[in-house]
Formats: structure tokens, sequence, C-alpha cells
């Protein structure tokens, strides 16, 4: 299948511009045509989510959880994938936003005989304050509003059952909507237009013109247990104020207020999208085989949790004041890790089980980039890193005043006892490559990040009866092999793997876990070599050095905006290349896994949780410079009481 | 009558009716959840309408159990097989004549003819409650056959 793409406005350095309204063609083929990846927006119930594209069409959604098959998936086969679409018929131009400090999407059509905005919401899961009420277990309600002469729209409900492989039967049942069953389900569309379901039964259709002031609504439920909650339509309106008044309670416990405030907000709201409330568990993206590189075969199933992004994500929301989600987190960590404590797998499940096995879909994939995949075989790597990870997210939660109990005090040591056994051995790393194991820096910093840590929580009190000079023996041993076999005097620089030439981004870490002083001359040196063989001239960075022609890798750059914050550059320069690089957000303020150095445009499975926490901690350590105080992993013990009596006061 | 075996085999019954459909329902042969349905006449909060609507179901189990033990009674035949087939017929009357009235009787209850309203979201039932999935017959044939076996053999054991 061809790819075919509408226009998008892009400068010649590849970033957007910003608003971005675009004009659709008329007629439902042109408007149906493939978005690009940064053309969808996320809504969700912290439990599932689902893509919008910027024409008004649902096209990825999975219930009842993130990880489960798709009812919508036009995503990933334009054919057979299933889609929900309102859109115009006429051509359009169109803007979108977030309600700001909500994740309520809206899309404004603007047509030559009028104007009209959608509006589009994921109910239930977040919103707590009305458990008096009866809540579908799923629900997705949309509006249409006609703001200015008249509009006509089509309507086009296509679902398709188990990732497009198969079709459902949907029939009218009397006044309470249209309804299908998909395995022990059942969905309900209810709409306040009368949609016509096809002779087959696997469609829905309707077009309606609307005038001014006039409104249809829509709601998309979906429930495991019977009796289902049928909402009455005519509550919609007040729902989506509700809803709005409760994101905007959530938004307001923020505790930034820099420069950045949309943009860290709006990857905090994201992030809390992609959390599973009912596990506290964080998910990497909500989609599968979103491509790395269009047309080939970089295709990874996203939905599922790696301890790679503990670290990061707990001093994001612990610094942003979501100590809720941050303990949470915490929780869900070790509850999954405990199943195969002391050895850490990788990624895990929602409920902290293994990821499941990899296995293809028979799907064309996103401009048939092939194959699909669900599952992820990372799941059986071996990656040193994550045991640092996960003791320096406990490390972050002490320092900023939490407390460890008797348990998690034994299972960070026992954590630390199975570090200080096999820090030496060769791992995948902390990009998973599959051509096998190697002696990876960033694993090796890892390492010594999870003795370091242990230490100093042991100096701080936080833990007792830890074998402390074992941890500082391992500690010291580790440092001078990274000293002496990572460092390469050719390069000068570090490199990405012990005795080799390489290098890759991660090592900008090494100052962002304080192992090296982002200012001193080895990191300086080796920060040039990075930009010089990783760099792109529009600003990027490429992770590693690749025959692949994958993009630039987004929380790269993050991560170097915030090592310059840390003191391996100016304060302008950190907030030069933050403000830069927020021009690659797509005109919601959301980024993918990668960024194609040519167009701007978002590559890889979206939204990605790793490129949000990166973007927040970026933030984060520039408003911490400017308001001349040292990233927390870098402050000295006695700051850190200070601190925590701070806090407790 | 013997009132003592009645209590103690109409309650392990009504235990096991409990248990199966529940079983059926987590085995995905049914979305119905019986607790759920009976609770939301009392309350619309999820977690309080279960266990409101478990109590009254083994209530409204105890209550219909006498029935049994009376038609038992009053045929002088009590068996494991006859009390099945008094299943059958109570199962046959709630599938037809109990859902339907259900609309008309729940105070939250949506209708086909009506839609949803403020007071009235919860879908209906429908004909044999083919609206919670269509094994859902099988799955309160099986359980109320159960239910009527269990409470034949264990008060013609205990007579």
């Amino acid at each position: 299948m061809s790819c075919i793409h509408l226009r998008v406005h892009r400068k010649v350095d590849g970033s957007r511009e910003a608003p971005d309204a675009e004009i659709t063609p008329a007629g439902p083929d042109t408007t149906f045509s493939r978005p690009k990846i940064e053309d969808y927006g996320i809504i969700g119930d912290c439990r599932s989510a689902a893509l919008v594209s910027r024409y008004g069409s649902v096209e990825w959604l999975c219930w009842p959880r993130f990880d489960k098959p798709s009812i919508f998936a036009a995503i990933l086969d334009r054919e057979r994938g299933g889609h929900w679409r309102i859109s115009p018929v006429a051509s359009s131009s169109i803007t979108r936003q977030y309600v700001p400090d909500t994740n309520v999407l809206e899309t404004h059509f603007a047509t030559s005989s009028g104007s009209a905005v959608l509006t589009d919401l994921m109910t239930s899961g977040f919103n707590r304050f009305h458990l008096k009420e009866f809540r579908p277990d799923h629900e997705i309600i949309r509006r249409v509003t006609c703001v200015a002469g008249q509009v006509e729209f089509e309507i086009d409900f296509c679902p398709r059952a188990s990732y497009g492989q198969s079709e459902v039967r949907i029939h009218q049942v009397g006044k309470l909507g249209l309804r299908f069953f998909v395995g022990s389900g059942v969905y309900w569309l209810r709409s306040s237009v009368p949609l016509v379901p096809a002779a087959r039964g696997g469609r829905a259709r309707a077009s309606v013109v609307l005038h001014a002031g006039e409104s249809i609504h829509f709601s998309l439920s979906y429930s495991e247990e019977a009796p289902a909650v049928l909402p009455p339509l005519t509550e919609l309106d007040a729902r989506f104020d509700r809803a709005i008044k409760a994101w905007g309670e959530w938004g307001k416990r923020a505790g930034y207020d820099g420069e950045y405030r949309a943009m860290v907000m709006r990857s905090a709201l994201t992030l809390k999208l992609l959390s599973y409330s009912p596990s506290g568990a964080i998910i990497a993206a909500p989609t599968t085989s979103l491509p790395e590189r269009v047309g080939g075969a970089l295709n990874w199933d996203y939905r599922y949790c790696w301890l790679r992004d503990a670290s990061f994500t707990i001093r994001a929301l612990l610094e942003l004041g979501y100590w809720d989600e941050a303990e949470d987190f915490l929780d869900w960590m070790l509850q999954a890790t405990r199943l195969t404590h002391p050895e850490l797998r990788i990624l895990y499940s929602l409920y902290g089980d293994i990821a499941p096995v990899e296995r293809e879909l028979d799907l064309t994939g996103y401009c048939d980039s092939r194959p699909v995949r669900v599952g992820n075989a990372a799941r059986d790597q071996l990656q040193l890193d994550v045991y640092g990870e996960v003791i320096d997210a406990a490390a972050q939660f002490a320092f900023h005043g939490g407390y460890l109990d008797r348990t998690l005090q034994k299972v960070l040591i026992e954590l630390g006892n199975h570090v200080a056994r096999n820090w030496n051995q060769a791992d995948e790393g902390i990009w998973e490559p599959r051509f096998g194991r190697r002696h990876h820096t960033h694993s090796r910093l890892l390492c010594w990040t999870a003795m370091d840590r242990l230490v100093r929580l042991n100096e701080d009190g936080h833990l007792k009866s830890a074998p402390v000079d074992d941890y500082k023996r391992h500690s010291n041993a580790i440092r001078h092999q990274i000293e002496n076999q990572a460092w390469s005097e050719h390069l000068q620089s570090y490199v990405s793997v012990l005795d080799s030439e390489e290098l890759d981004a991660s090592l900008l870490l090494l100052s962002w876990y304080g192992f090296a002083e982002a200012n001193s001359p080895r990191m300086q040196s080796t920060y040039r070599a990075l930009r010089r063989y990783l760099g792109t001239p529009n600003g990027l960075l490429y992770r590693y050095q690749t025959p692949d022609h994958e993009g630039t890798f987004a929380i790269c750059s993050f991560w170097e905006a915030e090592y310059l914050a840390l003191g391996g550059g100016s304060l302008k320069d950190a907030q030069d290349l933050f403000a830069h690089l927020l021009k690659y957000a797509n005109d919601l303020g959301l980024y993918g896994e990668e960024i194609d150095p040519n167009t701007g445009g978002a590559l890889g499975n979206f939204p990605q949780a790793f490129t949000h926490v990166g973007l927040i901690g970026a933030a984060l350590s520039i408003r911490q410079r400017e308001m001349g105080e040292q990233q927390l992993a870098h402050r000295p013990p006695d700051a850190h009481t200070h601190a925590e009596a701070q806090k407790t006061s | 009558m013997n009132w003592g075996s009645w209590l103690l085999s109409g309650f392990l019954a009504t235990l096991a009716l409990s248990t199966l459909l529940a079983t059926t329902q987590g085995l995905g042969l049914t979305r119905m959840n019986l607790p759920y349905l009976l609770g939301t006449f009392f309350t619309p909060e999820r977690e309080k309408a279960k266990i409101y609507g478990f109590f009254v179901h083994l209530l409204n189990g105890w209550a219909f159990s006498i029935l049994y033990v009376l038609i038992f009674e009053s045929r002088h035949a009590v068996s494991w097989w006859f009390g099945a087939i008094l299943g059958l017929a109570q199962a046959l009357f709630v599938l037809t004549v109990g859902m339907a009235l259900m609309p008309g009787l729940h105070p939250r209850m949506a209708s086909e003819q009506h839609g949803p309203t403020a007071n009235r979201q919860l879908e209906p039932p429908g004909f044999m409650a083919l609206h919670y999935g269509y094994q859902t017959p099988l799955s309160v044939f099986l359980a109320h056959a159960v239910f009527g076996a269990i409470l034949g053999s264990l008060y013609h054991l205990a007579r």
C-alpha cells in the first residue's frame, strides 16, 4: 500500500512551526489518508489509551488495558485495522490543542462554510470525584460542536477485533444504541445521530449537517461485567466539564513554575496517561510497531514497563511533587521484581509478570513497516544497568524524604549483593541490540551507581546492616575500570564499550549519575566527541553510530541539555538547546522515541514516556541551575538531610 | 419438614450456585454478575453493590430453597435429580419472565424502549439474558440445576 502523507509545515532545519494549521483536501478518501506519526494525539484513562489523528479518527485503541488486542488499529493497517472517524466532508483547515492542563483533546476544523470543534476524552479511571455515580468500565466520549456557519460531518465507525484479524457484528438494540461482542466483553456505541449499521454488520455510518450552536455526542463504552453502564448522552457535557476540572486539579499539584511550565505539564500529563493506575506501572509507550525507520523492520512493542526508566521517572515525579504516583511506581517496581528477585528482567508486564513472547501479526504495518510485532523478545536479555536504576530510584525516593521500610531495605541489600557478584559480566546493554553481549560502560556506570547509592543510603541512616565496606570496594574497582578501560586516548573520550573506540549518547549520563563532574576535562572532551560523531547539523543527537539510518534519539538530546545544565556548558547553552528541542514536539507537545533528522517528524512508538521524562528532567535541571541548586544526586549528604528537614517541617 | 436440614442444605446449595455463577463469569461464558445486578437495586457504587448483592442473593437462595423443600415434601420425592429438574424449571422462569420484568422492577435499569436516562443507566438483560452474553442461559441453567441437585441430595441425606 502506498503511503500518502498530507502537507505539514516545516522549517528549513526540520523543526516544526507552531501553531500548525493544515488544509485537508475534500472527500472521505483523502481525509482518511495516512497521517504522520506526529499527527496523532493521545487520550486515555490511566489503564488504556487511544490515539486520535488530526483528521478526527481514532486509529489505535486497546481495551481493557494497554497490552490487550486492539479494536482500532488503522495506524498499523489502513484497510483492516479499524477506525472511528468523525471529520468534515469538505476540505478543512485543522488546528489542535489540549484544553490547558488536561488530557481533553480539541480538534478545530475550519471549512469554507463554517467551523466546528471535535472534543475527545476518555473517561473513568482517573476521575475519582464521582465514585458514587455509575461509570462505564471504559469509555470514550466525543462531541462535535459547530461554532460558526454550517459544517457537514461524516461519521464512520469501523471496529475490528484482535488487531484487525476479525470483523465484528454490530446490532442496533432498541434505543440503547449499537452493540457488538468481542470475546467476553461488550462494546456499546451511543450516538445522538442515528448511525446505520452496514448490511454485513461490521460498520456503521452517518452524515449530518451541523449549524452554529448545534452539537452531537457519542459514547463508546466497553465492559466485561454485566449489567454494563450506559450513560445518557444528555449528561456528556457535564462530564466533559467534570473531567476538565479533575485534570486541572491534578495539574495544579505540579511543583514546577519555571519558564517551560506548559511543556513540562504536557509531559507530566502524558506520563500520567501512560501509567496503569491499578498497579502503578508506567509503560514505555501505548503503541506497538511504529517504526524507527519508515518502511523498515525496527518495529517493537512498547506496551510494557522498562526498569531502565525507573530512576529518571521517579526523579521527575518526585521533583514535580507527584508523590502518590512515585510511590505507586516504586511499589509496582518492587512487587514486579520480587518474582525474579534478586535477578531482574529488563521489562515487565503491567502487573509485573514477564512480558509475553514476541510474535508477528499479519498487518501491513505503518507505511509498510513490517513486521508488526506484539510481545517483546528483549525480555530475555541481560542488562546489568537495571539494578542501578532500581536502587537509584529507591535512593531518590529516600533522599526526597520517603521512608524505606525493612522489607525494602532487605530487597535493596540483596540487589546490591547481586551487583557486587556480577558487575564484571558482559550484557546486552541499554540499547538492547540483538547480536550478543559486551562489556558496556553504561552498565558499569549503573553498577557503580548501585554501590554508591547503597553506601550513601547507609551513611544517611536509610539503610541498616548493609555490607558497605564491600560496596565501597566494588565501587572503587568499577570506577578504576571505567577510568582505565572506558577511556580512549585516541578519541579523547569515554567510550561505550570497554577497550573499544565506540561512542554512544548514554555516556552523557556519567554526569547525571554523579560519576564524573560535567565540567571535568574528561567529560568536556567526551561531550565534544559525542557532538562530533553523533550530532547532526540541526542540533540533534543519534544514540550511537549505526548504518541503519534510524532517527536521532529524542531523550539523548534532552540528556545533552541536562548535561549542559549540570555544568557541562553555560546556563544559556542549556536553555538554548532545550528551547530548540521543544520545536520538535508535535503541535500538541508530544514526542515519539526518535526524531527524523531531515524532516523533524516523529519516529518510533508514540508518545514515548522516556522522551517526556527526559524533557521534564532537563527542565528541572535547568531550573535548578537557574536557582543555584545542585541536582539531588550530586548534593552532599548533609544537603539531603537539610532538604528532608525542610520537607518535614 | 426438617427445618435444620433445610437451613443447612439451602445455605450450601446457594453457596454452590453463587460459586458456579462467578466461575462461569470468570471463564468468560457470561458477563452477568448477579450480586452486582442485585446490589444496584440499593446503591450505584460498584464495590458496595457487589457486597450488598451477594448477601441479597444468599438470602434469596435460602428463601427459594424453602419452596424446593415444600415441593419435595408434598411430592414425597427428595432426590438430586428431582432437585435438578426443579432448578432447571426455576432457571427457565428467571430467564424468561424474571429477566423480562427486570427493567420495570430495577430502579436503575434502562429499557430498550426508552434508552438510558439520568436515573436508569444499567444495561437490561434482554430475553434469556442474552444481552449479557450468548452463553448466559447455559450458565444460569447449569448453576440452578446444580443448586437443585445439591439441595435435593443434602435434604435427602438429612431426613
